[in-house]
């Protein structure tokens, strides 16, 4: 017997193991890398989290409801537990949804976890890229993880809509009608990708078992690849942090992966199943058991998408009926075509290209770590908030009927609203958010300058009443001054100074006139700047 | 949670020793906003006082405990609640028990281990930010000359550039091999062909009432009803009975045969009794609110409103054309029948419609 084996003996067995896994997967170059890596801590950054657990939760539940579920449009009559649909003719689909709600014992309770996780992974992943666009984190080297992000968030609507879809309820089945309609308004190809997709007339056979492979296999599958490249470019870019003291563009300030990471990240998934379990315990959703199988012939009023779909249904709602017969006998439905398949993917594309919109802009090539505060930025600020206003009068479109009723309006005059809303609510909130920012940026410069209002009044002697400044902390002044104030790029210049090889004029003069609607005059305040403090500082003091 | 704040008040003996690159006070006589570096680290209760620290410790361990009654409180649940079971929970009102149960017990069983890894981390875990520092993510210029010539070393050794012959049939043989994949998917479906152009309705198919099963008679529609048809013979249990119905979808009023004003409406129909598709112009919703004053019918997807009185024209929402109307008419028997098919297709529109 060698030393070497008696050694290996008396290590621990975890020790043991991992030294087994190293010689065969190199683990501990990994670790070495991994292991104490460290994480910034802010809340926003958990958003990102709450999508990639719902996402996981969505896995679980979804493996245990196909166990029991059944994607079939063959047609059944109803012998189940639930008495009100007895001898209705429905699809298996239909007959195994309700058997799951109401015959598998905690079937019912999967199933809502897993429709209220996907509302929740959709709702997550919106507010995460929002915080990715208004703090500039999509900045180099982060716009392909932005991309990625962008269609996890696209395919996710899809998976969400092919899932809702399976149940062949009244109303998913009324929604695919919907798409159908879609699909036949592609000019020239339409009835041809319609009859592909339904195997023949809607709504066919093969629909519900097409839209099961798509839901459970392909869209997930695409899905769980991009979430994996997402993350391994999240640990190898390492994360983007807040402006502060200590924080710089070359470092990453926070604690480590093991263990504060590992407990706090661990613990926040169980958080967010905990938080859906419970959801799912106290309300309802989707009771398809209320709604009845589909029929092609019947139709409840209230017939909404799930929200995330909401904008495409406030598109459709609000666009005229422009319907065309073109020479030579085709029909043009553009107030099907425009909304779905110009304006839809128009509202979602502006915001996949705008990292790469805003580098050609600014023609900066360096990385960025360090976070913008949305109000130093106020023209992306206001991009993005005008995207969402954009986006909610579409929601509200999309459920006018609704708004109609519950505030006792015209429906006429709501969809009037939602087209005029379309065109001016961004502009306005554009402004109005932009305006914000500056309003923002002054009281930065002024509480630099002269300090926090302090909220106490002083008397002087002569009776002049006073408030009284406290002046900002190193910290403060720090963090309220880092930030770098943009020059718009000079039609002359542009040449060289950034290193920019394009020399088509026409594009370098509108880069040079989009240059100087995001950073030329009117668009920030300029900072306080060292002199300006001093002399405060030095003149007068601080009262 | 518990007190994670700062104890400004204990005295600096029994702190333990900071890390040397906090708080480093920096020179700010040239730049007054200079970075001041970390801030000193903020201890926690726990970690200057042990008993805090074990009131941390005994609260971990509480939810831990608590998890694990919520889930011996979850199997009970599911072997003794009868799936069927009905409660009343303010102000959730009647629900069944077993979710209730199943959903509030896994739920907590779940949140608890979250809130008591949580807790740990926040209490006991130290909390002492450090820096890690971040490295260049482009290549040194000698790693990507490297790189470059290693790859022009490569592919001049594969002749890729040189072979030209070699290099062109290759792309054309990988563009064209996924051209197999495509013509596969022809299967996916029939061509359209003039499928969507014909219903079930034909010359002489009697109207047959949806919920009675009965064709119906002139006399079994007053003035103001509405009544939904089907063509005769299409039965609930057969097989193509979705895909039938969602084309030959039909709706029956009677107006006053004055109160018709298209020409050609009058002509289609039977004394004062019109038929038309149900199925939406727009994108294929059955349309059913119908208003007998006015005699609008009403999409309730997305609101195309159409006037029966008048050639079922749109009047407002998004649809880009009228409904179909059904020529109808009196057989022998005197049953109301179609006169023939709808004379277009019916439903949404599409490219080939015309």
């Amino acid at each position: 017997m060698s030393t070497a084996t008696d050694n290996r003996r008396k290590a621990p067995a975890g020790e043991r193991i991992a030294d087994w896994a190293d010689g065969r997967l190199g683990i501990y170059s990994l670790a070495k890398a991994n292991m104490r890596k460290i994480f910034p801590d802010h809340w926003s950054f958990m958003l990102g989290e709450v999508a990639l657990y719902s996402f996981i939760i969505i896995i679980l539940t979804g493996v245990y409801l196909t166990l029991f579920f059944v994607p079939s449009m063959g047609e059944v009559e109803y012998h189940g537990a639930y008495v009100p649909m007895q001898g209705v003719r429905m699809s298996e689909a239909y007959a195994s949804t309700l058997d799951i709600s109401f015959e598998v014992r905690g079937g019912l309770l999967i199933r809502q976890i897993h429709h209220w996780a996907a509302l929740i992974f959709l709702a997550s992943m919106f507010v995460h890229m929002m915080r990715v666009f208004f703090t500039g984190a999509f900045r180099k080297p982060r716009e392909i993880n932005w991309l990625f992000g962008f269609l996890l968030f696209v395919l996710g609507m899809f998976t969400g809509f092919t899932g809702y879809s399976l149940p062949d309820d009244l109303l998913s089945g009324t929604g695919v009608r919907f798409m159908e309609g879609a699909i036949l308004a592609v000019p020239v190809v339409g009835t041809y990708l319609s009859m592909f997709l339904f195997g023949g007339e809607f709504p066919g056979h093969d629909v519900i078992p097409r839209f099961f492979a798509a839901h459970v296999l392909l869209l997930p599958g695409i899905m769980l690849g991009l979430l994996v490249a997402h993350l391994i470019l999240v640990f190898y870019h390492k994360h983007t942090q807040f402006p502060g003291p200590g924080k710089t563009n070359t470092n990453v300030v926070g604690m480590p992966l093991l263990p504060v990471y590992m407990a706090k990240a661990g613990g926040f998934f169980f958080l967010v199943f905990g938080v859906i379990a419970i959801l799912s315990a106290l309300f309802t959703i989707n009771p398809i058991w209320a709604l009845g199988p589909y029929r092609p012939d019947q139709v409840s009023t209230g017939a909404q998408p799930d929200w995330y779909m909401g904008f495409s249904e406030g598109l459709i709602r609000a666009m005229p009926a422009w319907e065309f017969v073109i020479p030579g006998g085709y029909t043009l439905n553009l107030g099907v075509a425009i909304p779905l398949v110009v304006v839809f993917p128009l509202v979602l594309t502006v915001i996949a290209v705008y990292p790469f919109l805003e580098s050609w802009i600014t023609g900066d090539k360096r990385e960025h770590h360090i976070l913008d505060r949305p109000r130093n930025a106020p023209t992306r600020t206001g991009i993005g908030a005008a995207w969402i206003s954009w986006y909610l009068v579409m929601l509200l479109g999309g459920g006018n009927d609704i708004f109609a009723i519950h505030f006792d309006m015209s429906i006429n005059a709501v969809t009037w609203f939602v087209r005029i809303a379309f065109f001016a609510v961004p502009v306005l909130v554009f402004i109005v958010t932009k305006r914000i920012c500056l309003g923002l940026q002054r009281r930065d410069r002024e509480k630099v300058l002269h300090g926090r209002e302090a909220g106490i009044i002083k008397r002087l002697p002569h009776g002049e009443f006073v408030e009284v400044h406290e002046p900002l902390s190193q910290e403060q002044l720090h963090t309220l001054t880092q930030h770098e104030q943009r020059k718009p790029i000079e039609p002359a210049a542009e040449t060289d100074e950034n290193g920019v090889r394009r020399k088509v004029p026409r594009s370098q003069k509108l880069r040079a006139r989009l240059s100087r609607a995001w950073y030329g005059e009117g668009t920030q305040i300029p900072k306080a700047t060292p002199e300006e403090f001093k002399e405060i500082q030095s003149g007068h003091g601080h009262h | 949670m518990s007190q994670t704040g700062s104890n400004k008040d204990v005295s600096h003996a029994s702190l333990p020793g900071e890390p040397a690159a906090h708080g480093s006070a920096v020179d700010t006589t040239d730049n007054p906003f200079a970075d001041p570096g970390l801030p000193p680290h903020q201890h926690r209760i726990q970690d200057i006082d042990e008993r805090a620290a074990k009131r941390s410790e005994r609260t971990i361990a509480l939810l831990f405990v608590v998890s694990m009654l919520a889930t011996v409180g979850f199997i009970a649940s599911y072997v003794v609640l009868p799936i069927d079971k009905l409660v009343y929970i303010w102000p959730f009102g009647h629900v069944s028990a077993l979710n209730f149960a199943l959903g509030l017990t896994l739920g907590v069983a779940l949140f608890c281990i979250g809130a008591g890894a949580v807790h740990w981390a926040r209490t006991l875990m130290s909390d002492v930010e450090v820096a890690d520092e971040r490295h260049p993510i482009e290549a040194t210029p000698e790693v990507r000359s490297k790189v470059m010539e290693d790859f022009r070393q490569g592919a001049a050794e594969s002749g890729f550039g040189r072979r030209k012959l070699i290099r062109n049939t290759m792309f054309g043989a990988m563009a064209m091999v996924p051209l197999s994949g495509v013509v596969l998917l022809r299967d996916l479906g029939p061509l359209p062909g003039d499928k969507l152009r014909h219903t079930l309705w034909g010359k002489g198919k009697l109207l047959v009432n949806q919920n009675t099963n009965q064709p119906l008679r002139p006399e079994d529609i007053p003035v103001g009803s509405l009544t939904f048809a089907k063509p005769e013979g299409l039965e609930d249990d057969a097989h193509d009975f979705q895909t039938e119905i969602a084309k030959a979808a039909l709706m029956i009023v009677r107006l006053q045969p004055e109160d018709i004003k298209d020409k050609q409406e009058l002509e289609w129909s039977h004394d004062g009794i019109v038929a038309y598709s149900r199925i939406c112009t727009h994108v294929g919703c059955p349309v059913t609110l119908y208003e007998q004053n006015t005699h609008h019918v009403l999409c309730p997807c997305h609101q195309s409103t159409f006037d029966l009185s008048d050639g079922a024209r749109v009047i407002f929402g998004p649809a880009g054309h009228a409904l179909p109307q059904l020529r109808i008419g009196v057989n022998q028997d005197g049953y109301l029948e179609a006169l023939g098919d709808f004379s277009e297709p019916v439903g949404p529109s599409f490219w080939e419609r015309g």
